[in-house]
């Protein structure tokens, strides 16, 4: 028995011994940089299933040493792109933003010594790791990786390797993988949610809450409510595959020449309805906590209040609430119910009007401020970018009419990139770039990130751009091979450049990793709070003791973006000084 | 040993209000000084249950609504549950007898509260063998649907069965297994009030959950 449960621990010490100090930790910060790490390593092999993919649509007939047959067949195609998405969303796209970042700061910037459950906050990281390893083992099952793509639609998902070699035991993984992580996520959003209501500090009331701490709120309460519907569909294709049910799987149907018996009529659409009930929800699980960020960091660098803090604030809500509302606009040509159609299509643009404000709070927030062009600024800036160029093809997908003709084609990879992918990847930069400091205690280097940023931007864009030509011309996703389809054929230069820009932006990814490792031991020393920034992560030391405020726990004064208060002594105010010491009033929160 | 620590595991002799300590939770942190706050609040391990039972809602509720759907399938292949006319008095039965459960424990809650520890632990492993004998008599359900041929894969209304069923009953299963730890040894982070509050909240959840399959499958699967 642990002879101290570690919220009895005195304030500063941390416990003793390799193992339970940063392997079994329960610190918050530590499973935050594990959560960290897992992206990083997740990323890594993402990019690396991507270029695979990108070098074989640029020269499809080539001949490689190292495959088997000299080319790629196309069902190891669909299982790099299967992998590859799957990956991405759920390993990256969700573990940094919230596991990672959300771990670390959400507990310090509302001022409490670490989550409400810590031991529960370990178990969801372990989870996560033994969902992702047994992910990366479908690569080296019998039959390989699965090729149902990260939405594993019926009846391709749900019949066994008759449909494909990694159907087997491949998409077997696949499953019990993404069960492990549904449970991981739940439990780790109980966490955030119970963490944020239960845990403020004296005076940090909602409207006091950093924008960040909203969205990594909001966030979970999404993931709360929709990973059980995922969990749910799971366990209904498991029974399909292995147990014979028809829940999905519809009679008669006949593959590769075989007839498949004993299925009595069960219905595709019934998966499709689950997933994305999950699905739409998980794309802003993805972009929330970016979005938090990008309003922190570009408040901080504007040296401005965030403009509209109560817009931005319900305008993460409203994402949240419609979030949740919209998810038939994946199935517009299912052949659902054509009035559903109209009646989703007309939820998704709505969606747009909290986009719209989010954005134009973004720039107001950026007019006339003093901004200072630092690393974590750009990447904001570039989010807001990604952001507003990829759902502006949102509004046209989200038209029935036409979604006929957009569906399934390159124009949805360009779209969902655009504004999934790299926006939320710009997110997580910005966060490494901006609390880099608080975390190492040490500033990563400038003059590299400003590199960094220029490349992954125009390159970024060089990649994606292409892709609507190639969707309204009619270039079909998930195709190994467009060389039969001769109307296709004039697409091929689209595709060498996209890969040559896909080529460049990853080589530009190790300038990334060059600088986080050489600055973890030789960046310059980071001050406490060298953004000269108001947040209470910046009132205590870099990196934070144990407890976070080594026992002196903060009360807060005033709402988070007090910069450039009139008749200050600095152009900032930091939430935690009290009347007398910060110069000015208390405040309740601002505009 | 810490001395809050100490009063911590002797659980009932406290007088600390589990739902106490601030106020609610729009007017922020209310939690003064810094006497207490390196843990965790009481009432939050109450929150967090709540929390954890939006979540299990959403499970049951993507069932259950699949059900719906699948029922309404254009295969139209869904066959009501006919031929085991046993099982729907069995099911009522063990309705009653999780029903049953929920008043134990709320009578072995206010034992606790009025510092009885003997009638506390009387009246909770009594819920704990109401709980076991619940999920006795649902795979004696299960056995009667089989006696009637009707398996997993049968007809997707007997596979909706077997699922809600299954799914509920582990969620029973952990919740006896909960309230088993609580009898036997003292909760290690939380004060015992606690930890018989967020035990209950769960098991009174589990049975709110039955009534409404027990419902949804007496009406949607006879028919
Ligand atoms: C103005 C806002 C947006 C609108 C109107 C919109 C609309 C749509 C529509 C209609 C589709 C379906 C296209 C099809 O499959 O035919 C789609 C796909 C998608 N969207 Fe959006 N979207 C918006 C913003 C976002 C955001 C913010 C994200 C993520 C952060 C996102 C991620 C995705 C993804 C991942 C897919 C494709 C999923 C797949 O088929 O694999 N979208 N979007
Ligand atoms: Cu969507």
């Amino acid at each position: 028995m642990n002879p101290l449960p570690d919220h009895v621990h005195p304030a500063v010490a941390s416990p003793s011994g390799f193992f339970r100090r940063y392997v079994f930790s329960t610190d918050h910060k530590v499973i935050g940089l594990q959560y960290y790490f897992l992206a990083l390593a997740a990323v890594t092999i993402g990019i690396v299933l991507s270029l695979l993919m990108r070098v074989h649509l640029a020269w499809p007939q080539a001949h490689w040493p190292l495959v088997t047959g000299g080319t790629l067949r196309p069902e190891q195609y669909l299982a790099l792109m299967t992998m590859h998405g799957t990956i991405m969303v759920f390993f990256v796209l969700t573990t940094a933003p919230l596991g990672a970042f959300g771990n670390y700061f959400l507990p310090i910037q509302i001022g409490a010594p670490d989550m409400a459950f810590p031991r529960i906050n370990m178990l969801s990281f372990w989870f996560t790791l033994a969902a992702f390893l047994c992910m990366l083992a479908a690569f080296a099952v019998p039959g390989g990786a699965p090729i149902s793509g990260w939405t594993a639609y019926p009846p391709l998902s749900g019949l066994g390797s008759v449909t494909g070699p990694g159907e087997g035991m491949g998409q077997t993984m696949w499953i019990v993988s993404i069960g492990i992580f549904c449970i991981a996520s739940l439990l780790a959003s109980i966490n955030f949610i119970t963490t944020t209501i239960e845990m403020r500090a004296p005076g940090m009331n909602l409207t006091r809450m950093p924008l960040t701490v909203w969205a990594w709120f909001v966030t979970a309460v999404m993931s709360l409510l929709s990973f059980g519907a995922l969990l749910a569909a799971l366990i209904m294709l498991v029974l399909d595959r292995s147990a014979g049910t028809s829940f999905f799987t519809p009679a008669g149907l006949v593959v590769n020449g075989e007839l498949q018996s004993g299925y009595s009529g069960g219905w595709p659409l019934l998966w499709e309805h689950l997933f994305w009930f999950f699905g739409h929800p998980e794309v802003y699980i993805a972009i929330l906590p970016g979005m938090g960020v990008t309003s922190h960091v570009i408040s901080n660098f504007s040296r401005k209040p965030v403009f509209g803090y109560r817009a931005m604030a319900a305008t993460l809500c409203a994402i949240g609430i419609l979030g949740f509302l919209l998810w038939g606009h994946h199935m517009f040509v299912s052949g659902m119910n054509p009035y559903s159609s109209l009646a989703f299509s007309a939820l998704t643009l709505s969606i747009g009007v909290p986009s719209a404000v989010k954005t134009f709070n973004w720039l107001g927030t950026m007019w006339g401020g003093k901004i200072q062009f630092d690393t974590p600024m750009l990447f904001s800036i570039g989010f807001v970018s990604f952001f507003v160029t990829g759902g502006l093809s949102g509004i046209f997908l989200a038209q029935p009419a036409l979604d006929n003709l957009l569906h399934a084609t390159y124009y949805v990879v360009a779209h969902f990139h655009l504004v999934m992918g790299v926006a939320a990847i710009f997110g997580i930069f910005s966060a490494t770039y901006y609390w880099f400091p608080k975390m190492f205690g040490r500033m990563m280097d400038e003059t590299l990130g400003k590199l960094h940023f220029w490349l992954t931007f125009v390159g970024a864009y060089c990649i994606f751009m292409p892709m609507h030509f190639m969707g309204i011309y009619g270039g079909i996703r998930r195709y190994a091979d467009w060389t039969g389809a001769t109307y296709l054929a004039a697409l091929q230069p689209l595709h060498l450049f996209a890969t040559i820009a896909a080529l460049v932006t990853a080589a530009a990814q190790l300038i990334f990793f060059y600088n986080f490792v050489s600055s973890l031991t030789r960046g310059e020393k980071a001050a406490e709070n060298p953004w000269r920034a108001t947040t209470l992560e910046w009132s205590t030391a870099s990196p934070p003791p144990v407890d976070n405020f080594a026992g002196a726990f903060p009360t807060v004064y005033r709402g988070p973006y007090e910069y450039s208060v009139p008749g200050a002594p600095q152009d900032f105010t930091p939430q935690h000084l009290p009347p007398e010491l910060a110069g000015v009033s208390e405040g309740a929160t601002h505009a | 040993m810490h001395e809050s620590e100490v009063a911590d595991r002797t659980g009932l002799t406290l007088g600390e209000n589990g739902r106490g300590g601030r106020g609610g939770w729009f007017s922020g942190g209310g939690r003064d000084g810094n006497a207490g706050r390196s843990r965790t609040p009481e009432r939050a391990y109450i929150t967090g249950i709540v929390i954890a039972l939006g979540a299990v809602a959403m499970f049951f509720a993507a069932l259950v609504s699949a059900a719906v759907v699948r029922r309404g399938s254009p295969s139209g292949d869904w066959q009501p549950l006919r031929g085991a006319s046993t099982v729907w008095p069995i099911l009522a039965l063990n309705t009653m007898v999780l029903l049953a459960s929920s008043f134990t424990l709320s009578h072995s809650r206010l034992r606790a509260r009025s510092g009885d520890d003997a009638g506390f632990r009387r009246w909770w492993i009594v819920t704990s063998a109401l709980g076991a004998i619940f999920l006795a008599g649902q795979l004696f359900a299960w056995r009667q649907i089989v006696g009637a041929g009707l398996y997993l894969a049968t007809n997707p209304s007997s596979s909706f069965f077997y699922l809600l069923t299954a799914a509920h009953g582990a969620h029973v299963a952990a919740g006896i297994v909960a309230l088993l730890v609580i009898a036997c040894r003292p909760a290690r982070r939380m004060a015992r009030r606690t930890a018989i509050e967020v035990t209950s909240v769960y098991w009174h959840a589990m049975g709110a959950i039955w009534i409404f399959l027990f419902l949804f499958l007496f009406f949607g699967g006879r028919s």
